[in-house]
C-alpha cells in the first residue's frame, strides 16, 4: 500500500486549517492510513508540529535556510529528494499549493489531480475521487491510476480533521536527506493589500455583486440599494477583473474574508474561493437570474430574478419604507 | 522577447448553463457557445503588453481540433504575429500531462523566452503550465498578476496569494507563468478584426511533425480519466421564493431585518 504524505502549509509557527483536514482526506483514501505530515522551513517554524500531533502519527521536517519561506520550486526539489516512489501527497487547494503541486507530479512520475473535493477510495490501483468543473455547476468522478503515486491538491474546507487524535506521534528530522538548494525564482517580498474607502469587514449587511451586474454603469443600482440599507456594496472577482469596483472590495480567498449578518449574493454564481471569503455562518440571500447557480445550494434563500431589475425595486421599496416611517 | 501563449477553447460560461446530458454522464454540448478560456485572454493581452514595451513576437498555440481555430484567430486579431494548431487523433483524450507533453515537444521546436498560460480552465485543473515548466526544467510561477521585464535575462513577477496581498518575486528567463485574470484589460476584438486575419495561414503540427511518443498522449497515455458528469444531490439547499416580485422584496426586507441587518 502506497504510503500517505500530507504537506503542511504554515506560517508564524501556526499550521493552516487545512493540515487538519489533510489528515482526514488521507483516511479517505485508506481507512487505516497513517499519513506522514511533512513540515519544510527555518527556526521557529517548527513550533507548528505540537498542534500537528492531533492528527499525525508521524511528522518530518526539513529545516533549511532557503525554505525559510515557501518558495514552491525548492519544496519540490525537497519533496522529490525524500518522498519514496509510488508514494501519494497530499497539498492544500490553494496558492502554494497551485504553485506546488503539478510541478511535484512530474518529478515524481505520479499522476495528479487538482481541487479534490471527495474521494470514493482506493479500487487497486485506482484512485477514484470527485472535484467539479465550470466554477462548480458540474461535478465530476475522476479515476487515476496510482501504481506509480499521486499528487492531489485537497478543496480547504471539503474533509473533516480526524475526530481522536492518533496514540502518540514521532517527529523524523530528514534535513541532512535535502542538502543545498536553489531555485530559478526568489522570494524578495511581500505588499499588504491596500484598504479601500469602505471597509467591508465591518458591516452587518452586505449587498454582494457579481457578473450578474453586467456592467460599470449598473453599479450605482447597488450602491443605492446599500445606502437605503446602511449596508456596504461588496462584490465578487469578476466585477473586480473588470475595474467596476477596487480590490478593498472582493470578498473571497484572494480578496477580503467578511463576517456580516446578512450576505446578499446578486448576480454571483458562488464559486469555492468566493463562499471562501464568508465566515461566521451569515444569513445569504441569494438572487440569480440563473436557477441552476451554484449559490443556490449554499444559500439560505433564493430568488430567481434579474438583480438589474430587482434591486431597484427594492431601494424603491426601502425608501417608500422610509418615507412613511418620517411621517 | 519570443513569447508562446497556451490557449484553450472552452464553453463559455457566462453564455451558456451547463446541463447534463440525457444519459446524465456528459455535459449537453451541441447547444454551447464555445470562446477562449477567459484567464488565457488575458495572458494573450499580457503577451501583447510586453512585446509592446521590449520588443517581440507573440505565438498563441493551442491542442484541440479544426474547430479550436477560431480561438486563435481571434486572438491573432488581437494581435498576436501568429496562431498554431497543435492537432492529431492521437491527442484525444490527453490528461493534464499529456497536454503538457504535446506542449514541451512544441516549445523545444522553436526558442521562446517567456511561456504563458490562464491560470485555469473552465474544464481544467490549474495543472498544464506548472507540469509544462517541471517537463522543460523552467522555473514557474502560478497566479501571476503583474509582470516587469528587468535587464539580465529576469522578470520580477507578483503572485496574487491570500487575502489580497501580493508576493513579489524574481523569477529567470526562460520562463512559464500562469496569469490571473485581472491584470490587465484584454483589448476589444471586432468582427473587422478577425476578418482581417481570416486568411492568414494558421499552421498545423500533429504527433509525427511533433516527435511525441504515442504512449505519453492520448486515452492510452492518460492516467487521469473523467469517468462522468454529474450534478451532486443538494444538501439542504436555499428555501426559494417563488412569489411575485413584489412578494420576494417584502420578504428579503422582512428577513434582513429579522437576522439583525437593518437598522
Amino acid at each position: 500500500m502506497a504510503r500517505i504524505f500530507c504537506y503542511i502549509a504554515h506560517k508564524n509557527g501556526v499550521a493552516d486549517d487545512s493540515a487538519a483536514e489533510l489528515a482526514g482526506a488521507a483516511r479517505k483514501i485508506n481507512p487505516a492510513a497513517s499519513p506522514i505530515a511533512i513540515v519544510t522551513g527555518f527556526g521557529a517554524g517548527f513550533d507548528v508540529c505540537a498542534a500537528l500531533r492531533t492528527s499525525y502519527s508521524e511528522i518530518w521536517t526539513i529545516s533549511n535556510e532557503a525554505l525559510a519561506y515557501p518558495n514552491a520550486e525548492l519544496v519540490r526539489k525537497t519533496l522529490v529528494k525524500v518522498v519514496p516512489p509510488g508514494s501519494i501527497v497530499l497539498v492544500a487547494h490553494e496558492h502554494f499549493g497551485i504553485d506546488l503541486a503539478p510541478g511535484l507530479s512530474i518529478k515524481l512520475n505520479s499522476c495528479f489531480v487538482s481541487d479534490v473535493l471527495g474521494i470514493d477510495g482506493l479500487d487497486g490501483n485506482s484512485l477514484n475521487v470527485v472535484r467539479q468543473e465550470f466554477g462548480g455547476m458540474v461535478s465530476t468522478h475522476v479515476r487515476c491510476e496510482v501504481s506509480s503515486g499521486a499528487v492531489l491538491t485537497i478543496r480547504p474546507g471539503a474533509f473533516k480533521p480526524l475526530d481522536t487524535a492518533p496514540p502518540n506521534c514521532t517527529v523524523v528530522d530528514k534535513s541532512a536527506e535535502v542538502g543545498a538548494l536553489t531555485a530559478g525564482r526568489r522570494y524578495l517580498h511581500t505588499i499588504a493589500p491596500e484598504s479601500g474607502a469602505v471597509d467591508i469587514t465591518k458591516h452587518a449587511v452586505l449587498v454582494s455583486i457579481g457578473r450578474g451586474i453586467q456592467e460599470k454603469d449598473n453599479v450605482p443600482i447597488a450602491e443605492e440599494l446599500a445606502a437605503e440599507l446602511g449596508a456596504a456594496v461588496s462584490c465578487s472577482r469578476p466585477v473586480v477583473d473588470a475595474k467596476w469596483l477596487e480590490k478593498a472590495r472582493q470578498v473571497g480567498s484572494s480578496g477580503k474574508t467578511v463576517k456580516p449578518k446578512v450576505y446578499m449574493a446578486c448576480g454571483i454564481s458562488g464559486s469555492f474561493q468566493h463562499l471562501a471569503g464568508l465566515k461566521g455562518n451569515p444569513f445569504i440571500i441569494a438572487i440569480n437570474k440563473n436557477p441552476k447557480a451554484p449559490i443556490f445550494q449554499v444559500a439560505d434563500v433564493g430568488i430567481v430574478d434579474d438583480i438589474l431589475e430587482f434591486l431597484p425595486e427594492m431601494t424603491a421599496k426601502v425608501r417608500e419604507m422610509h418615507t412613511v416611517a418620517a411621517k | 522577447m519570443e513569447i508562446l501563449v497556451c490557449a484553450r477553447r472552452v464553453p463559455d460560461t457566462s453564455e451558456n448553463e451547463i446541463q447534463l446530458n440525457s444519459a446524465g454522464n456528459e455535459i449537453e454540448r451541441d447547444e454551447l457557445v464555445y470562446s477562449i478560456n477567459e484567464p488565457d485572454n488575458y495572458a494573450v493581452e499580457e503577451a501583447l503588453q510586453i512585446a509592446a514595451r521590449v520588443g517581440g513576437n507573440v505565438t498563441v498555440v493551442t491542442v484541440g481540433s479544426e474547430d479550436d481555430e477560431e480561438i486563435l484567430r481571434r486572438e491573432m486579431a488581437m494581435g498576436a504575429n501568429h496562431g498554431v494548431l497543435l492537432t492529431d487523433e492521437a491527442f484525444a483524450g490527453s490528461d493534464g500531462r499529456g497536454l503538457a507533453a504535446i506542449l514541451k515537444a512544441f516549445v523545444q521546436k522553436g526558442i521562446y523566452d517567456l511561456v504563458l498560460t490562464g491560470v485555469q480552465a473552465e474544464d481544467g485543473g490549474a495543472q498544464v503550465g506548472g507540469m509544462l515548466a517541471a517537463m522543460l526544467d523552467w522555473p514557474f510561477a502560478s497566479l501571476v498578476n503583474a509582470i516587469e521585464v528587468l535587464d539580465g535575462r529576469k522578470l520580477k513577477i507578483t503572485r496574487e496569494i491570500e487575502g489580497g496581498n501580493k508576493e513579489i518575486s524574481e523569477i529567470d528567463l526562460p520562463c512559464v507563468l500562469s496569469i490571473q485574470t485581472g491584470i490587465n484589460e484584454p483589448r476589444y476584438v471586432g468582427m473587422r478584426g478577425i476578418r482581417a486575419v481570416a486568411s492568414l495561414p494558421v499552421p498545423t503540427y500533429g504527433l509525427s511533425e511533433l516527435g511525441i511518443d504515442t504512449a505519453s498522449v492520448g486515452e492510452s497515455g492518460a492516467k487521469v480519466k473523467r469517468v462522468d458528469y454529474f450534478v451532486p444531490a443538494l444538501g439542504k439547499g436555499a428555501d426559494m421564493l417563488d412569489g411575485s416580485r413584489e412578494e420576494n422584496i417584502d420578504k428579503v426586507l422582512e428577513l434582513v431585518a429579522a437576522k439583525g441587518g437593518l437598522k
